[in-house]
């Protein structure tokens, strides 16, 4: 009795907490690596349909942070709910664009192969890539500008065009929230240009978007949203309003010396006694 | 109403159809003779039934190693294969003693003894297979060290208990270790299945390579994201570290099996051997696997031809007529590594001769542009419009040859006129060299506006880079700066047009 009641609470607690309506919310999150806390305790909650930078200092935990939403790396404690629900009940809606030095260039696949991937899911275990999957793939490297380099080998491709092909295997999942973890990194001018005006597409077709961001000249006309993080979350809301030199400054102006004390402290396992 | 062009298509497919059809003929016609061929040389050296059936077990052992052998390549993983080779002996012996004690407790009888020994092996075999990936994982997490030196640590570790294993047990059964690890292709190849002449190490391989064949074409989509993209291959529910697991698993349960027949040296040449030299040939994951099993059963077949003839022939030449063969296995790994080094040097892309072809291409081409761009500044300057071939070499700065390999070229493509023994510009050469000079001359302005550099500085960047200034790239640098109409040094920088 006492426990229905109990089960309850918290479940209506985790509604209250995880809104169904938001495409990412994140309860009390810490993330550590060998027990130290490399972001600490995120509460946050995603706007719906809108384009988010992620912005902060490296060492930031800002691709954690997409790592941990994303199961890739364990959580030391709190809850992550897409749409309401819990992450691996909701892959479908989820697109990721991991960062391009994470992958082996070299490997003996073309961009249109690289594309398909992204529809691996929607095929099923064991059943082939068939034409009609490849015709979706090579759309999306049309939207991308890429469709005449369909056939190269990846390594063939410039740093710029290898984002692209990144960003149409995305497409291709037709999701309802990405994560993009530096897609601008050392993109050539043109390919940035083509980037954001995916990135606006998307947000047209009510598709919510977080992009770790490097470069704090272009957040704001990018960006509708920004969520600055250094070790904790700073401050997060619209561009507009959170994006201040206040802000920036509390980011950017050192890390809070007592976090990395504490979590060294944690690594080396010494008690307070 | 058929136009001309439509007409013309459809007589090219034709034509085509039927090119292809006399090259199939041709080709499955020179197949024959070469087999024809192949075999009047063979029966010269003394082949028989038996060698077939060595090669065959052989080139069945190898193409079945090297299929999960593309994968760990893929994955730059090729180490953990010669650690499983290793790893693998603790559960070999332990699938022997459990096997043994229970015939002993009269569980199995002894005339199904060798099956259950076999499964029990390969059961072993998976098992070690995942324990050795994941001991590795935690002695690189525990340990603070990369993977190989994890990989050293775990698997001389395991090899050093399946020996200890061994030694302790070898009062109760009977196990030698080369027997287990070091199989002999020339005896294993006389053990056959009654009353036929096939070795039944050839059907346990031929098993393997079929198992092998149907998990890489199942799974072909999953295998490869995984190997390509682990945190993608994650998140779209395909776990990479459970498919490593399996890899690892399937890994060495082929191992076990090879190991047997073919021996350890040949097992693990072939894991990674022919995966290797494939990734040199391609740059396609399905055909990679195709060449690997080609180059696997290639290997296997030249590997056992010169174990039986070459000997003879270098020894009695160098004196020593009764040496006549030497070990199959260790040949055919040699093979392997000498089709691996062929593929090196010769591969279309990436081997070393296509390499200094292409460099030697590209220099004698520099210099063709070299001279063109240098008449075309004589021609501006004065009225001399003709130079020597000394002239040329002297004012490019290299040698005679190339210089007069460059000429020879550019009159042969009607860029230059040979006037005596002096070369001046035909009029299409003087469009590609404005062309030239005017990528030259846009660069150094490019150089002179964004960099702060004297004017004498500007030059020599100007001519590495003009050779690679496409028409694409001179529109963007002149768009950049405006159409500025001279260079730094006050010349004019040509037009694209007219």
């Amino acid at each position: 009795m006492i426990r229905s009641v109990l089960a309850q609470q918290s479940r209506s607690k985790i509604e209250n907490e995880h809104p169904a309506s938001s495409p990412l919310s994140i309860h009390d999150m810490t993330v550590a690596y060998h027990r130290k806390p490399v972001i600490w305790d995120i509460d946050y909650t995603a706007p719906l349909g809108k384009l988010v930078a992620i912005v902060g200092p490296n060492g930031a935990g800002k691709s954690t942070l997409i790592n941990a939403v994303l199961d890739l790396v364990p959580k030391a404690s709190g809850e992550v709910r897409v749409f309401g629900e819990e992450y691996r009940k909701q892959r479908d809606r989820v697109g990721y664009v991991p960062q391009r030095e994470s992958v082996d260039w070299d490997f003996p696949v073309n961009a249109l192969n690289v594309v398909a991937m992204g529809l691996y899911r929607k095929i099923g275990w064991c059943f082939p890539v068939m034409r009609r999957h490849r015709q979706t793939a090579m759309e999306a490297l049309d939207r991308v500008g890429m469709a005449d380099y369909a056939k190269r080998q990846i390594s063939q491709l410039s740093g710029g065009q290898q984002q692209r092909v990144f960003l149409a295997r995305a497409l291709v999942q037709d999701a309802d929230l990405y994560l993009m973890d530096e897609p601008f990194a050392g993109v050539d001018a043109s390919t940035e240009r083509a980037i954001v005006e995916i990135l606006r597409e998307l947000r047209e077709r009510g598709r919510t978007t977080l992009v770790v961001h490097h470069d704090l000249q272009t957040v704001t006309e990018y960006f509708d949203h920004v969520m600055l993080l250094n070790m904790r979350l700073v401050a997060t809301g619209p561009t507009s309003e959170v994006f201040t030199r206040e802000n920036l400054r509390k980011t950017y102006g050192g890390k809070l010396a007592l976090l990395d004390q504490v979590g060294h402290k944690m690594t080396l396992g010494e008690s307070g006694g | 109403m058929n136009s001309p062009a439509t007409l013309n298509s459809i007589d090219s497919t034709r034509r085509s159809a039927a090119g292809r059809y006399v090259v199939a003929t041709l080709s499955l016609g020179a197949c024959l003779a070469l087999a024809m061929l192949l075999r009047k040389a063979l029966n010269v050296c003394g082949w028989d039934a038996y060698d077939t059936w060595t090669v065959v077990t052989a080139a069945l052992a190898a193409m079945a190693c090297s299929l999960p052998g593309v994968f760990l390549v893929m994955r730059r993983q090729s180490m953990m294969g010669d650690a499983l080779a290793h790893t693998t002996l603790p559960g070999i012996v332990v699938a022997f003693l459990l096997a043994h004690s229970l015939q002993q407790a009269g569980w199995i009888s002894s005339a199904t003894y060798d099956s259950w020994r076999h499964a029990a092996m390969f059961i072993g075999a998976l098992v070690i297979g995942v324990v050795s990936a994941v001991l590795t994982e935690w002695v690189q997490k525990l340990g603070r060290v990369e993977a190989s030196a994890a990989l050293g640590v775990v698997f001389t570790t395991l090899f050093a208990v399946g020996l200890l294993l061994i030694r302790l047990k070898a009062d109760q059964v009977h196990i030698d270790p080369d027997c287990v690890l070091y199989g002999i292709i020339e005896t294993t190849v006389m053990d056959t299945v009654p009353n036929t002449q096939i070795p039944r190490a050839a059907v346990v391989n031929g098993l393997v390579l079929l198992a092998n064949l149907l998990l890489v074409t199942l799974f072909f989509k999953e295998l490869r994201i995984s190997a390509f993209d682990a945190a993608i291959s994650t998140t779209m529910g395909i776990n990479s570290h459970a498919m490593h697991y399996a890899l690892m698993a399937v890994t060495a349960a082929t191992l076990v099996s090879a190991f047997e027949s073919v021996g350890s040296i040949l097992v693990i040449a072939m894991l990674i051997a022919p995966a290797a030299t494939a990734h040199l040939l391609t740059d396609r994951l399905d055909r990679l696997i195709a060449i690997s099993l080609a180059v696997a059963a290639l290997s296997a077949f030249l590997g056992h031809l010169s174990a039986i003839t070459l000997p003879s022939i270098v020894f009695t030449r160098l004196g020593y007529p009764e040496v006549v063969d030497t070990s199959t296995a260790g040949m055919m790994a040699v093979a392997a590594g000498g089709l691996f080094t062929i593929a090196a040097m010769f591969g279309p892309r990436y081997g070393v001769i296509s390499k200094v072809l292409d460099q030697a291409r590209l220099s004698r081409s520099i210099i063709a542009e070299d001279i063109l761009g240098l008449l075309y500044r004589m021609e501006e300057e004065s009225d001399a419009t003709a130079l020597a071939l000394n002239q040329l070499t002297a004012m490019i700065g290299t040698r005679t040859w190339p210089t007069y390999l460059a000429a020879r070229g550019l009159a042969a493509s009607g860029d230059v006129a040979v006037r005596g023994s002096s070369y001046e510009l035909s009029p299409p050469g003087r469009e590609r060299a404005k062309r030239l000079v005017r990528a030259h001359r846009l660069w150094e302005s490019y150089m002179a506006k964004h960099f702060d550099l004297p004017a004498d500085h500007l030059h020599e960047s100007a001519a590495r880079v003009e050779h690679f200034l496409g028409a694409e790239l001179r529109e963007e640098l002149a768009a950049e700066l405006e159409d500025t109409a001279e260079d730094p040094h006050g010349r004019e920088i040509p037009p694209e047009q007219g």
